[in-house]
Order: structure tokens, then C-alpha cells, then sequence
């Protein structure tokens, strides 16, 4: 099997704090991977040891066949990174910040120079291509991270939470690029706590939670296991959900009370709206809905805050 | 190596937006200090130093000394704002370079510019005709070396700071009273013996040492060389520290 990152028993401790407490990973040539999970759960100090930028604590972790506590710059010089938080030259201009950057990799200047217009086309930036980083939306800052990542024309492109902060339509921007690069055939590594980036990008995926890994799969068949198939969103108009419960006991395969809503886990929505109505409730609102990753996602990691 | 150079690139092509603006400073200040103290203060001095007119003794010191001032400069405030604010140096450690090509490569621009500022300084001094040795251009060497000495302890100390009110603190406590206390503006012998000790024990007097045989052109002998040992010693250290904290902070 031709696995680009391979990781078994990975384990990255600060101190006395495990953020990643053994996990088990294996990336696919082709494939965009991500790792699911609330702040805290591991993602960014595993992403930070893919990246060989951080010696793991215990474990095996084979990049491109190679070990990064060995070989992290022949690791580096095949990888893309786009950090979490943008590390641009702000007093740089657009094309300088991926023309000096290409010149890491050893690049000719030249084919850097020429490397950055191609670029600045892909990620829809040749216009401002001269100007100053710093007054750059934050959209255009990301997607200058994205095409800073792919300067050295890399196997494995890192995306920390590549759409954090970005307003809408920024965010379907950025997707609709990652997508392009995935049919391109780069293999793409991402962290997200967004379920519906997860679910537009992701081949495959694993949820993180307190530095384990709770669930692996492709958004489809995390569904399918950790889901039904659709979910019944009740709203009651009352001060408390919770009496309503009872009333609605053994309707679909799970049921759970939230303060303003109870979500009824099912496989056939309309059904069981029916059987509601049959029970004489009357709930002041009603949504059937197809059940989303994000369900999943609350059901393994729990709905509390976690910072 | 050929990494390191990469990266001294990048800060030369960072450089070449401000380097009008710092240009100015650095002829402009040689020319304020050469012309307050050198002829201002030299007038008061009859007789000179050591028989050697004021203006011609005080301007090696003075070149040693603006070295240094460069080489603090760059070593702070640049370093901390790479690690705390503009992070450029984790960008950098994402690419194939290693941390001492992170670290080398910056300290060869800051190099780059104590040679420069040392360079303008000089050129200035030739002007008001303090130059009268042909072995005066080694004062560059000098600057270079006694530059290194300094940078590279303050980077090591930038690295382990994550505020610049540090900074202030060692503006205050060492360098200051560096540039005040090693024979730059009057021989150490008139110093109380023990700050006459704290000068030999800092970078500075070492170098001001050196630069002044250069310029007025005296066989420096013996003492030369463990000048010059004592000096590389500074650079060694700082370089050994600044190397460790680099990779705490950027191999974490």
C-alpha cells in the first residue's frame, strides 16, 4: 500500500500534558485526509509532527518513507504547510512572499519568479500580485498561505483549520481551490473543526478527542455508523423540553434533550413525525433534516465547551 | 551553508525596502557624533591622548563602538518580532532549512549591516581627516568581529524573552554602560579598577582595543591575540546559546 504518512502508536507530551496519546494514521497517496476534533484534541501537534517540525515523544512516524527525526528537511522540502495562524511577510509584497519563500526550497530565481505569477493566477491574486500583504483581506491572506504552500510543488499539503475566521464567501473560495489541488492529485491533510468542510473534502477522516482517535472513516460511513440516517429537530413551546421526552420514548434509535430542542434520531424522518402527531404532541416547530457529520462529531466528542 | 545563504537573501531582500531610511542614519549619526565629540569635546582636550590628537584617538573606538550599536539593534527587536509578532522564523522553519540556517543566515545579515555602518563611518572619517594608516580598513575585520561577539549573545537573549521590556533592561544595564566604560570616549586606565574590569570583560573594550591599532597603526602583538581569542569566545558562546533556544522554541 503506498501510505505517505504512516503513524503507529504516535504520542507528542509537554511536560506532563499528553496532547496526542497514541494514534494510529495512515494517509493515501491521492487522497485528502482530515482530522476532526474541538480545540485541544491533538490535531495541531499532530499536524505539527507531520510537518517535522516537532519531534514526537514515543511512536513511529514515517513521511514519505522517511523518518522525520532524521531526514526533516528532505521531508520538508516535499511539503506544503499552511499554518493555522497566516506567517506572511506582511512587509513583503504578494509576489515577494512566494518568490523569497520558493528560495527555501532552492529554487532558481527564476523559476520561483515564474512559479509565483502561476500561482497568484490559481489563487485569484494576480491583480494584487504588487501590493502589500498587510491590507489584504483575510480571505486573500489565506489563499496567499495556500499558493506559499504550494511554491515547492509538494507530495502532501498541511491545512491547519484552513477556513477559521474566513466570512462565507471567502470559505467556498478556499474549498473550491483545495478541490482543484485534489483533482490535481495532491494529497491533502487537513484539520477543521467544521463539519461541512469535512464532509465537502474529505475522502477520509479521523475524530480526535482528548489526543485519541475516537472514530475513523470516510464522512458516509461515519454517518452510517454513529448516525441514522435522518434527524427530527422538536421544538416545544414550553419552558422545559424535558417532559416531552418521556412522551416520545421509543421513537427512533436515539433521542436527546437539549435546552430548547429534542433531536430524535431516526431512519425515516417523516415517519416518525407522523408517529408525533399520532401521540396527540404538538411541537411548535418541526425539522426533518438529513443527519450531517456534524452529529456524529457531537455524539463521540459530547457537547460540552470544551476552552 | 548553501541554506543559510537562502535565508540571508531573504533578509537582504527584506532589507532592500528600508534601506534608504537606514542609510540616512547611518551617515548621519557618524557624522553628528564625529562632529560633537571628535571636534566639539576634542577642542577641550589640549594635548590629546597618549600624544595622539583627540579626533584621530576617538574615532577607532567610535567605529568599534557603532558596530556594536548595530549589531544590539539588529539583534533584538528584529529577533523578538520574528518569534512573538510577524513569526517569520516558524515560516521559515517549514521549509527545508535546519535551525542553525535560520539562526547563520541571520546573523550574517546582521553582519552584513555592522560591516556597512562600520564601512560609512570610517568613509566619514576619512572626510574630516582622521584616517592616516593603511592599515585603518582592518578596522573592519575588527568591526565585524567585535559585532559577531555582541549579536550573537543578543540574539540568544532576544530568543529567550517573549517582551520587549527586556529589551529596555538590557539597553539599560549592559549596553549602555558598555559603550560609556570601554575606553571609547577616554582610556579605561582613568576608570575605578573594578568597572575598569567589568570593560575587560565585555566585548566592546576588546574591540575598541583592536580598532584603534588599526587605525593609528600600531602592531597590536601579544595582547592582539587574545583580544581577538577572547572575542571569538563571545561569538562561540552567543552562537552555542542562540542555537539552543532556537531549537527549543522552533522544534518544540
Amino acid at each position: 500500500m503506498d501510505s505517505l504518512i504512516h503513524a503507529r502508536g504516535l504520542v507528542k507530551r509537554f511536560g506532563d500534558f499528553t496532547a496526542v496519546d497514541g494514534i494510529d494514521v495512515d494517509v493515501r497517496r491521492g487522497e485528502a485526509f482530515g482530522f476532526l476534533g474541538p480545540n485541544g484534541a491533538g490535531k495541531s501537534s499532530t499536524m505539527r509532527m507531520i510537518g517535522c517540525v516537532s519531534p514526537p515523544t514515543d511512536g513511529v512516524l514515517r513521511i514519505l518513507g522517511l523518518d522525520p527525526r532524521r531526514d526533516g528537511p528532505k521531508i520538508r522540502a516535499k511539503l506544503g504547510v499552511c499554518p493555522q495562524l497566516d506567517n506572511l511577510d506582511i512587509e513583503l509584497t504578494v509576489r515577494e512572499n512566494l518568490s523569497t519563500y520558493a528560495r527555501f526550497f532552492g529554487i532558481p530565481r527564476k523559476v520561483a519568479r515564474q512559479r509565483a505569477a502561476e500561482l497568484l493566477e490559481f489563487v485569484q491574486l494576480t491583480e494584487r500580485g504588487d501590493s502589500k500583504v498587510e491590507p489584504l483581506s483575510g480571505g486573500m491572506k489565506r489563499r496567499l498561505t495556500i499558493a506559499r504552500a504550494l511554491v515547492n510543488e509538494p507530495e502532501i499539503v498541511l491545512l491547519d483549520e484552513p477556513t477559521t475566521g474566513l466570512d462565507p464567501q471567502a470559505r467556498h473560495l478556499v474549498w473550491e481551490r483545495l478541490f482543484r489541488l485534489k483533482q490535481q492529485g495532491v494529497t491533502l491533510v487537513l484539520t477543521t473543526h467544521y463539519m461541512d468542510e469535512a464532509e465537502q473534502l474529505c475522502d477520509r477522516l479521523v475524530v480526535m478527542d482528548a489526543g485519541r482517535i475516537v472514530a475513523e472513516g470516510s464522512p458516509r460511513a461515519l454517518i452510517e455508523q454513529y448516525s441514522t440516517r435522518e434527524v427530527v429537530e422538536l421544538r416545544f413551546a414550553a419552558e422545559s423540553q424535558e417532559p416531552y421526552a418521556e412522551k416520545l420514548a421509543g421513537l427512533g434509535e436515539r433521542l436527546e434533550v437539549l435546552p430548547d430542542r429534542i433531536l430524535l434520531y431516526v431512519t425515516d424522518g417523516d415517519a416518525a413525525v407522523a408517529e408525533v402527531q399520532h401521540r396527540s404532541l404538538a411541537p411548535a416547530s418541526v425539522l426533518v433534516r438529513r443527519s450531517s457529520l456534524e452529529d456524529v462529531f457531537l455524539h463521540l466528542t459530547g457537547r460540552t465547551l470544551v476552552d | 551553508m548553501v541554506a543559510g545563504a537562502y535565508v540571508l537573501e531573504y533578509h537582504l531582500v527584506n532589507y532592500r525596502r528600508t534601506w534608504r531610511s537606514s542609510a540616512l542614519s547611518t551617515l548621519v549619526l557618524p557624522l553628528l557624533t564625529m562632529v560633537g565629540f571628535g571636534v566639539g569635546v576634542g577642542a577641550y582636550v589640549s594635548g590629546g591622548v597618549g600624544g595622539v590628537p583627540y579626533l584621530d584617538w576617538i574615532v577607532p573606538g567610535l567605529i568599534a563602538s557603532t558596530a556594536v550599536q548595530t549589531a544590539f539593534g539588529e539583534a533584538t527587536w528584529p529577533v523578538l518580532s520574528y518569534f512573538e509578532w510577524l513569526k517569520v522564523y516558524f515560516a521559515q522553519a517549514a521549509a527545508p532549512l535546519r535551525v542553525g540556517d535560520i539562526l547563520g543566515g541571520h546573523l550574517a545579515f546582521m553582519v552584513f549591516r555592522v560591516l556597512t555602518s562600520a564601512a560609512a563611518f570610517l568613509g566619514v572619517a576619512a572626510l574630516f581627516g582622521a584616517v592616516h594608516s593603511w592599515w585603518a580598513p582592518m578596522t573592519l575585520v575588527v568591526s565585524l568581529l567585535v559585532g559577531l561577539a555582541v549579536a550573537a549573545p543578543t540574539v540568544a537573549y532576544s530568543a529567550s524573552i517573549s517582551s520587549d521590556s527586556y529589551l529596555a533592561i538590557l539597553m539599560r544595564f549592559a549596553v549602555l554602560p558598555m559603550s560609556l566604560f570601554s575606553g571609547v570616549f577616554f582610556p579605561v586606565e582613568s576608570l575605578p579598577v573594578v568597572l575598569r574590569w567589568v570593560a575587560y570583560a565585555l566585548p566592546l573594550w576588546h574591540g575598541v582595543e583592536l580598532s584603534r591599532d588599526s587605525m593609528l597603526g600600531l602592531a597590536p602583538g601579544w595582547l592582539g591575540l587574545l583580544h581577538v581569542v577572547y572575542l571569538l569566545l563571545w561569538c562561540a558562546a552567543g552562537w552555542l546559546l542562540a542555537h539552543r533556544l532556537f531549537q527549543r522554541r522552533l522544534a518544540v
